[in-house]
Order: structure tokens, then C-alpha cells, then sequence
């Protein structure tokens, strides 16, 4: 494996790893916490700062550092989780997960908060009275791979195993002086196999509870070939207190130094666990607890002992990391395997064969089967858009902390599944989405509060599957659109005429206008340059459709409808010149099948159709697109209206439509290249290539077309003029 | 007539040979992934002339080349007995319409002469060498003349 895949690795266990930290806060932040989420994120954090130290990428381990410090604190119940410090944790997870996309990105800036934020966490790690011990625990941890040796060199496997009970005695300042018996005891799972009971049963439950204080003490077994030093050597600042005592083992239970030990050790171990100033009732209503509070103590210790024998089954067992190119390699031949079932059918039939027939029936299963066999392999490229959502989480802290807002974000549906691609490609426009509802939906808590709403605003995320659709909502509580504002917006931008008649899902709908902006100020989220319009040019292109809804005073809506998968699209196919072509559904607006009196001369051979009181331009398709014919259009022709956000409507003049299907995607860019007005291709059941156009680009072209027609044809009757 | 460098002396090579407009071309075997016969392609808007669409092979959307209108030699009407020979150039994959395969050669590099530089025209830059054959010569092409203009940046 070389350096890049290791980091590749890193990189994608690093998401993992991220998700977990993201949902452990999130749980957090909803009170839904136990102690075992609390182990969960400081894992979590203390895996991205091991794997990327190995990659030297300092400004990481730097504040993942500083981070698990105070997840140390929080886990051992020194730091009490207040709004304060839970708000410097989440932003710390959202920061860290930055700090890897910068890591990924090669990028050795430090973002602008990342400063301000490890001050936070240097005054929640109470650094000033541990100071100079909090780092140790990490320390000893990340020495720990080295403790190993001594088994394989002077251990061989049939030498008899040493047994040694450790007691650690409940050191009252044990947490003060920055200890953490968890890092301890990981310490020793890497010398052998190590049993840990905790003696919880000191622990008060009534307010003489002090969370600095530590009330418990553990007994540890230690199986294995290790030596008394190596043992020593983990309890290096423990030494004079713990007791290590072995009790079997080849090199003689009544070893000489064990005496000596005993008299070191003898009197703090006495002096310590009978804690008097602890009252009886206390401890034995806390005699409930020990249970849990022993195996929390004790699971984590399995779960590192575990991850220090065999590395690779930290990883969650439950998923398969597959290069995305197998498997489209997989849903490529299953999309040939319909298409030559399709064939066959055809074929069949063609030959005179009576579809009642009994081979007729077996290409029905035969059919049924590659159907199943499609679905579930699409079904591996489905992933869940919780990471996605979780993302946005993140987004909405930084956006309203940035403005000084409240916002919650509630997501639903985080189990809906999407094609990856699309669950990549949907990140950044709905990421702009998130900002926008912050930044212009959301009004600040004063406004909120007079308006009588609660001061907090909402913002809603939502998924569903809705009839072979992906319908994604996102919706805030905001103050709705102010349509006043955009209508005049938009009128001074010279987008729509100052007199124009509109109705409010029309004025609405403005927002999709490119180069429309209603921010006022431009603020370090808007003014980025980036509109609704590009929001919604994302969305077209992965073949969705977005639309808004807003009620004043109650907030706005919007509603993205997406295809499941981006390797499959609704189709229309349709004839032009002999040539087979398909168009997206999604821009289709509607057919018409033309009166000849709709159809006007607009120069000398353009046309317009006159549709309900508009003109919108007729596009020959097949000229359009270079095929070769010199059919005038006419009634005979159907149209088609597409719209774009650049161009508006466009009629494309076809010569007739044969069917609406679903159309698998194939890429012609592989071995021939872009063509101009063609997304794609895709293959029909005779087996024959049909091409889908890009329709967008075709209104492009149309435009070009439109207003280069004139001159072309001066040109061309130039031409032929001098040649005649 | 020297040897073309990029074959040694002593190297065993494999041509499978074709025709195209009456002449006889090969192609080293290696780079040659399958022969089919011609079926009818889709057309391609703002092709050159020379591409005469797309095809289907097995899931992945070829283009094919008229091999005669590419080197100049003149439009071949395809029709059923005409072949597609698919080569793979580069990170592409072309089929070339020819009228018909012929043989393999196999040829020491020896055998191999150097085409003589000839100005005008695609043909001298497409063939790397030449073989003499029974009824003549075959002229090695040099298939990455083919892959369609334009596109012969992204191969």
C-alpha cells in the first residue's frame, strides 16, 4: 500500500469517524446523551488524532488534542456539560471535521475561528490546575505500541503466563492531577489480557457528589508474559500508590521484590478508600450504580483491547468500502443484460412467436429477474442522506453563530436513501439553501419575540421517497418571503418590466432568476456570488426540479424533487430526421401538436408558436442539430416546450414522439467526447444508440441560432448566389 | 529502406491486415479488442465526415470511423458484409469501418520497412511502416491518426 492509499484510507475512515462524532454530539445537544456517547465522540476524536499524527498533519492533531482534553474531562465527570461548553463542543466537532477537509485539500491555512475556539477549550480543559499533567495521558497512550515488545522477544508461546492483580485505590485527586484510569488501563490491554472490576460503591449520590473528586477504585487482573516493570512503567506516575501483586506465574509467585513492594505501597493503600467524610446511606444507595459504572469503564477498555490486537475490526463490519468503479461496472452490464433481454423479446416476437408461448413466459421471468437483479444493484450505490443532513447540522451552527442567531435545524427522514453521486452533488446547493434560510428566512430573536413567536427559529430538513423520487424539503419558520421587496428587486435589476402584472408563486419563483439578489448588505454568508439560480441549475442537472412555497409571516418552503439515481432518467424519445433522440422529462414542459394558425413567420424562416396569448420561438430540432433535412415546420410537426433559466421557453419542432421511458445513461465523453447539445446516450431495447439531448445547451445553441439566422442566411444566399 | 525505431530487429510481431478502399492496411493485434460486422450506427450532430456515428458494444457507446474517408481515400457505403474492426487507442475504444479483414502476418521487425515521407494528405503520417506481402504491401497504420479531429487531445 503506498502513502497516498494509507492517506486515502485515513481520509475515508476519517468520514466514518466524523459521522460518529456528529451523531454522538447531536445526541449531545438533544439530551439523548449517555455515558456511552460520551465515550463514543472522545473515541472518535482520539482516532482522527492518532491516524493523523502518522500523517503529520499538525494543525489537526494540534486541536484534536486540545478537543480530547476536554472530552476527557467531560467523560470522567470533572467538566459538567452546561449550554456554554456544549456550544464550544459541537463547534469544536464542526471544526475538526473542517480541519479534515483542509487536511484532504492539502491546505495548511488555519481557518479564521479555529483560535478564538481552542482558547474556549483551553479554559474548559482547566488547564491552569492541571496544566502541566493534562497532556500526560495522551502521552502514555500513544507510547503504549512500544510496550508490546517485551512479549515477542523474551516470550515465546509456550512460556507459562504471569498473572498480577493491580489495585488502584480511589486516589481522591486522581482526576485533578489530570489522570484518567481509562488511558491507564488501555495501556496495560496492550500487555496482555487484562480484567477490570470497578468498586463504584463509594460513590455518593446525593449533593456531597464532587465531580473533581474520584470516588471509585478498580482491580485489575493482568494475564499474560509481561513483566513487573513493564506494568511499572504505565503506572509510572502511580507508582507509589497502586498495588501490583503477582499472584501466579513461571518466575515464582513468592518473587523477591514483591515484599519490598508491598512495604512501599502499604500504608496510602489503607489510608485511601476508607474515605470517612462519606456517609454510609450514601454508598449503599449508590450500590445500584456499580453495574453500569463498571462496565462503561470496562467496555471502552474491551473496545481498545480489541482495536490494539486486530486494527482492521475497529472498522464498523456492517459496511463494505467498494471502489465506486466496480460497481458501476456491475450496474452496466446489468443495464445490458435488460436491454438484451429486451432485444430477445423483440426478436422473438418479430419471428412470428405467439406471446402466450412458453418461452414467452420464461422471458417474462427471465425479465423479472434482471428488474430484481437491477434494483439491488442500484441499491449498492444507495446511501442514506443522514451524513448529508449531518453536514447541514453543522452548517446551520456556523451560519447562525456567524449572524448571531438562534436557529435549530430538526432534520427527518436522515434514512432515505440516494445515489451517492447525488448525495455528493446535493451538498453544495443545499448547503446554500441552509445559509440562505439562516441568513434571509430566519429573523433575528427580537423581531421573533414581537412577532410572538418562539425566539428560537427552525429550519426543517427533510427526506422521503415519493413515487420513484427522491422529495427533499427544507423548510424555516422564518418571516416568509417579502415579495414586495424581490418584485421591486427584481424590477430594478431590469429583470421584469416595473408594471408587470405577477402573481406571488410568480413573484416567488424570481428568486430562480439568474442574477437576482435580494441580500442588502452582503454578508460574510451571502454576497458569495452564488444565487437561487445556481442552487436550481444544480438541481436541474441532476435532473430534479425545485420549486418554492412561502406564506408571509410563517416562512418559506422549498421542494426539491430528485430522481433516485443519476445512472437512470425519465425519458421521452422522440423522432427528428430519421434519428431516434431523447429528451429529459424534466424540462420538458408540455407537447403540443400544433393548429397550423398557431404557427407565425418570424423573419425569413423562423417561426414563433402562439401559445395562450405569448410567442415563444419554434426550434427545429434536427437542423438544429446538423441532421440533415429541409422540412419546413408545420402543423404536421409536434412541439415540444422545454424551459430553461437562461433562455425561457423554447419550442423544439420534432417529428413525432413514440414513447415515455425510463432510459439508463451512458457516457459518450468516454471514448468520443463532448458534443455540443448532447448530455449522454443511452441504449433502446433494438439495441441501437439513441442520443439524449442536453437541453440546456440545445436553448443555448437556439439562441445563437435565433439571432445568428438572419446573417447565416445572408451568407448562404451570398454564397449560392456568386456560385450560381 | 531503414526500420521504423519503435520495433527492434528481432522482435516477433502480429498484424492482422484489412482492406480499405481497395489497399491493404494492418494493425499490430494487440491493439485490436474485436471484429464485428457492420450494423447500423446513430448519427452524431456536428460530426466529421469520416465519423460515421455511434454503436453499441456491449454497453459502451463506440464511435465508428470510416476508415477510407479518414485517410482520404474516398466515402465507403457500408453495407452487412463490411467489417468493424474495434480498436483500443489510448483510453478510447474505436471501431473502424473497413471493407474486410484479410490475415494475420507474423513478421520479424526486420521485415518492416519505413514508410517514405511524403508531403500532402493524412496518409503519410498514419502509416508507420510497411510490410511487403504477397499481392504487394500492407501499410501499418498508426491508429491514433484515427481517433476523430478534435478529439485527439482528450485520448
Amino acid at each position: 500500500m503506498s502513502r497516498d492509499d494509507l492517506k486515502a484510507t485515513f481520509f475515508a475512515e476519517c468520514e466514518d469517524l466524523l459521522d460518529q462524532l456528529s451523531e454522538g454530539t447531536g445526541e449531545l445537544e438533544d439530551g439523548t446523551a449517555t455515558e456511552e456517547t460520551v465515550h463514543a465522540i472522545f473515541r472518535a476524536v482520539h482516532s482522527i488524532k492518532g491516524a493523523a499524527g502518522a500523517f503529520a498533519l499538525d494543525t489537526l492533531v494540534k486541536f484534536a488534542h486540545r478537543l480530547e482534553t476536554v472530552l476527557d474531562r467531560l467523560r470522567s465527570g470533572s467538566l459538567v456539560l452546561d449550554p456554554d461548553s456544549l456550544q464550544v463542543i459541537l463547534r469544536s466537532g464542526d471544526m475538526l471535521a473542517e480541519l479534515v477537509e483542509l487536511a484532504q485539500a492539502e491546505s495548511d491555512e488555519e481557518p479564521p475561528q479555529m483560535a478564538e475556539l481552542i482558547e474556549s477549550l483551553v479554559a474548559l480543559s482547566g488547564a491552569e490546575e492541571g496544566g502541566p499533567s493534562a497532556p500526560e495521558p495522551d502521552e502514555a497512550f500513544e507510547f503504549a505500541p512500544v510496550a508490546f515488545m517485551p512479549m515477542s522477544f523474551d516470550a515465546p508461546d509456550e512460556e507459562p503466563e504471569d498473572v498480577y492483580k493491580i489495585r488502584v485505590p480511589a486516589i481522591a485527586d486522581l482526576f485533578r492531577n489530570g489522570h484518567d484510569p481509562f488511558l491507564l488501563f488501555s495501556e496495560l490491554v496492550a500487555l496482555g489480557q487484562l480484567e477490570v472490576s470497578c468498586d463504584a460503591s463509594a460513590l455518593p449520590v446525593s449533593e456531597a457528589f464532587d465531580p473533581d473528586h474520584c470516588y471509585l477504585c478498580w482491580e485489575l487482573t493482568l494475564t499474560g508474559t509481561m513483566t513487573e516493570a513493564s506494568i511499572r512503567d504505565a503506572f509510572v506516575f502511580l507508582d507509589d500508590i497502586c498495588e501490583i501483586e503477582q499472584v501466579s506465574g513461571g518466575s515464582a509467585a513468592l518473587g523477591g521484590d514483591l515484599p519490598g513492594l508491598q512495604s512501599e505501597e502499604g500504608p496510602m493503600s489503607v489510608s485511601e478508600p476508607e474515605n470517612p467524610s462519606l456517609p454510609q446511606v450514601a454508598a449503599e444507595e449508590a450500590a445500584a450504580e456499580p453495574a453500569t459504572a463498571a462496565s462503561a469503564t470496562s467496555e471502552p477498555a474491551a473496545a481498545e483491547k480489541s482495536k490494539a490486537a486486530k486494527p482492521a475490526a475497529s472498522m464498523p463490519q456492517t459496511t463494505l468500502r467498494v471502489d465506486p468503479e466496480r460497481v458501476d461496472r456491475l450496474i452496466n452490464t446489468v443495464g445490458e443484460l435488460i436491454i438484451n433481454q429486451a432485444v430477445i423479446t423483440q426478436k422473438l416476437l418479430a419471428s412470428g412467436m405467439a406471446s402466450n408461448s412458453d418461452i414467452m413466459s420464461d422471458l417474462d421471468d427471465y425479465q423479472y429477474l434482471a428488474r430484481e437483479l437491477q434494483e439491488g444493484v442500484m441499491a449498492i450505490r444507495a446511501q442514506p442522506v443522514k451524513p448529508l443532513f449531518q453536514r447541514m447540522q453543522r452548517i446551520v451552527r456556523e451560519a447562525a453563530y456567524g449572524l448571531g442567531k438562534d436557529v435549530a435545524l430538526i432534520s427527518e427522514g436522515e434514512s432515505t436513501e440516494v445515489d451517492k453521486t447525488l448525495v455528493e452533488r446535493l451538498a453544495e446547493p443545499l448547503t446554500h439553501m441552509i445559509r440562505n434560510a439562516v441568513d434571509h428566512g430566519i429573523e433575528s430573536s427580537e423581531k421573533r419575540t414581537a412577532a410572538g413567536k418562539p425566539a428560537q427559529g427552525t429550519i426543517k430538513l427533510s427526506a422521503a421517497h415519493c413515487s420513484g423520487d427522491v422529495l427533499i424539503e427544507i423548510s424555516d419558520d422564518g418571516a416568509g418571503l417579502n415579495r414586495k421587496r424581490i418584485f421591486e428587486k427584481a424590477a430594478s435589476q431590469g429583470l421584469i418590466a416595473a408594471d408587470a402584472k405577477m402573481t406571488d408563486a410568480e413573484i416567488d419563483n424570481l428568486l430562480f432568476m439568474a442574477g437576482f439578489s435580494t441580500a442588502e448588505k452582503v454578508t460574510n454568508l451571502s454576497g458569495r456570488g452564488v444565487g437561487m439560480d445556481v442552487v436550481k441549475t444544480a438541481i436541474t442537472s441532476l435532473g430534479g426540479r425545485i420549486s418554492i412555497s412561502s406564506r408571509p409571516g410563517l416562512g418559506t418552503k422549498f421542494s426539491i424533487a430528485l430522481p433516485l439515481t443519476l445512472a437512470v432518467m425519465d425519458g421521452m424519445v422522440i423522432h427528428a430526421a430519421g434519428e431516434t433522440l431523447v429528451a429529459p422529462l424534466s424540462s420538458v414542459v408540455e407537447t403540443i401538436r400544433p393548429k397550423p394558425k398557431d404557427i407565425l413567420p418570424f423573419g425569413r424562416e423562423g417561426r414563433l408558436l402562439s401559445i395562450r396569448g405569448t410567442y415563444v420561438p419554434i426550434v427545429n430540432l434536427a437542423k438544429l442539430l446538423g441532421f440533415p433535412t429541409d422540412a419546413e415546420i408545420t402543423s404536421d410537426n409536434i412541439l415540444i416546450l422545454i424551459r430553461s433559466e437562461q433562455s425561457g421557453l423554447v419550442a423544439l419542432a420534432v417529428d413525432d414522439i413514440s414513447d415515455q421511458r425510463q432510459v439508463v445513461i451512458k457516457s459518450l465523453e468516454g471514448n468520443y467526447g463532448a458534443i455540443e447539445g448532447i448530455s449522454a446516450a443511452t441504449i433502446l431495447g433494438d439495441g441501437r444508440i439513441a442520443l439524449i439531448i442536453d437541453t440546456d445547451a440545445i436553448l443555448s445553441l437556439a439562441g445563437h441560432f435565433g439571432r445568428d439566422m438572419a446573417s447565416r442566411e445572408e451568407m448562404d444566399y451570398a454564397q449560392t448566389a456568386t456560385m450560381g | 529502406m531503414p526500420r521504423p525505431q519503435q520495433w527492434g530487429d528481432d522482435d516477433l510481431l502480429e498484424f492482422v491486415t484489412l482492406k480499405a478502399a481497395g489497399q491493404s492496411f494492418c494493425i499490430e493485434i494487440t491493439q485490436i479488442r474485436e471484429i464485428r460486422r457492420w450494423t447500423p450506427v446513430t448519427a452524431l450532430p456536428h460530426a466529421e465526415d469520416a465519423v460515421l456515428g455511434v454503436m453499441n458494444l456491449r454497453g459502451a457507446v463506440i464511435p465508428i470511423i470510416d476508415l477510407a474517408a479518414r485517410l482520404g481515400l474516398g466515402e465507403c457505403e457500408a453495407s452487412p458484409r463490411h467489417v468493424i474492426i474495434v480498436v483500443a487507442i489510448g483510453s478510447k475504444t474505436i471501431g473502424l469501418l473497413v471493407d474486410s479483414v484479410s490475415e494475420i502476418l507474423t513478421v520479424e521487425g526486420s521485415q518492416i520497412c519505413d514508410a517514405p515521407t511524403m508531403g500532402g494528405g493524412d496518409i503519410p503520417n498514419s502509416i508507420l511502416g510497411l510490410i511487403s506481402i504477397e499481392e504487394g504491401m500492407s501499410r501499418i497504420l498508426a491508429p491514433e491518426i484515427l481517433v476523430p479531429r478534435g478529439l485527439t487531445d482528450a485520448a
